[in-house]
């Protein structure tokens, strides 16, 4: 039987009970949070029992306002055998952005990690090379961040008179 | 019998620089006659990342022919070429890329930033643009515009030609240049 968004919540319940939770169908495609330190058990479950063998991306959300979960990793996976997506999320702290890394299951979200690094400042444990994909290496803060002003009063590589400010 | 092929007989030359001339002689200026050289022959370095780039391809193609101002034969070798043409978006992490094209070029070379973003980063006023290429290389003529039409960019590169035939062939060794190259880190 295919699956649906009723039988992957179910068969997910099922084996992790109610450590998943926050589960939502925007615009169709099954949403749920995992604790941070459980990111590796559900993905590997998904892999091997369900067919989600497909990570078609992975991504970060900076929410300032939750205190104590501020940083968000977004996990989209793909079974391509049912043709059904979900998007899997999970929450650590902006102090200590420790994450476990998914490459040893996914090789695709070897770059895709280090985007994420690079943006909002995730600690990939076990990432093989954790270093800056887009931006300059001397870069020293994540720039996707929300904690910078929408435009810097401080900056000197402006000359505000040519700009009218 | 008149040809069956018509010369064109309306070919402008560059007129001769200021002399004397009498019978059987000819005197200026050495600096006149090189600038005359170098300002009617600039090989052209394109350094297109972005819009600015379609217009400069429009500026060389034939509706506005740069070939008229000769310099009609791209380089796509720094070391072959003394006109670089920075056209487009410049972003931090391409700064260091831009820098080493500007050094591999030998002198004398010249430098035109082509639209807002070459010349001030433009609208793109964030953490990853460069907020101007004469942060990283020196520029000699910026072209306005978002982004400029063909006509401003041939307008560009004949202030351009005007700088290279006024320019003494002393300059490149002064004091006031070498303070120039140093105040970019270039020896």
């Amino acid at each position: 039987m295919a699956l649906t968004n009723e039988t992957i919540q179910e068969k997910l319940t099922e084996k992790f009970g109610e450590q998943l939770t926050e589960w939502e169908v925007p615009y169709g495609m099954l949403t749920f949070r995992a604790p941070a330190e459980m990111n590796l058990k559900v993905l590997q479950h998904l892999y091997d029992a369900m067919g989600f063998q497909f990570m078609t991306d992975l991504t970060g959300v900076h929410f300032p306002d939750r205190k104590g979960e501020e940083l968000s990793v977004v996990y989209h996976l793909h079974n391509l055998v049912d043709n059904i997506r979900l998007r899997m999320k999970i929450y650590v702290p902006v102090e200590k952005p420790d994450v476990y890394t998914a490459t040893k299951l996914f090789s695709t979200a070897n770059w895709m990690e280090r985007e994420t690094y690079d943006f909002f400042g995730f600690n990939f444990v076990g990432h093989p090379n954790l270093i800056r994909i887009l931006n300059v290496d001397e870069m020293d803060y994540f720039p996707m961040r929300k904690e910078y002003q929408m435009e810097d009063p401080t900056r000197v590589d402006k000359d505000d008179e040519m700009f009218g400010r | 019998m008149s040809r069956p092929v018509q010369y064109n007989t309306k070919v402008k030359l560059v007129e001769a620089p200021e002399g004397y001339s009498g019978e059987g002689f000819y005197s200026t200026s050495f600096d006149k006659v090189v600038g005359m050289a170098r300002a009617n022959s600039l090989w052209p370095l394109p350094f297109a990342t972005s819009c600015c780039g379609i217009e400069f391809m429009a500026t060389m193609g034939s509706n506005y022919d740069l070939g008229r101002f000769g310099a009609e034969r791209m380089g796509f070798t720094p070391r072959q070429c003394d006109m670089l043409l920075v056209a487009g978006t410049i972003s931090k992490k391409m700064g260091p890329v831009l820098r080493q094209v500007y050094l591999q070029m030998a002198e004398p070379r010249w430098v035109i930033a082509i639209g807002a973003c070459a010349s001030s980063g433009g609208i793109f006023d964030s953490y990853s643009v460069l907020q101007g290429i004469d942060q990283v290389i020196p520029v000699d003529v910026y072209v306005p515009g978002c982004p400029p039409r063909p006509e401003g960019i041939i307008d560009g590169i004949l202030k351009l030609q005007d700088l290279v035939k006024g320019e003494s062939l002393r300059r490149r060794q002064s004091d006031q240049y070498k303070g120039l190259m140093e105040s970019y880190g270039i020896d």
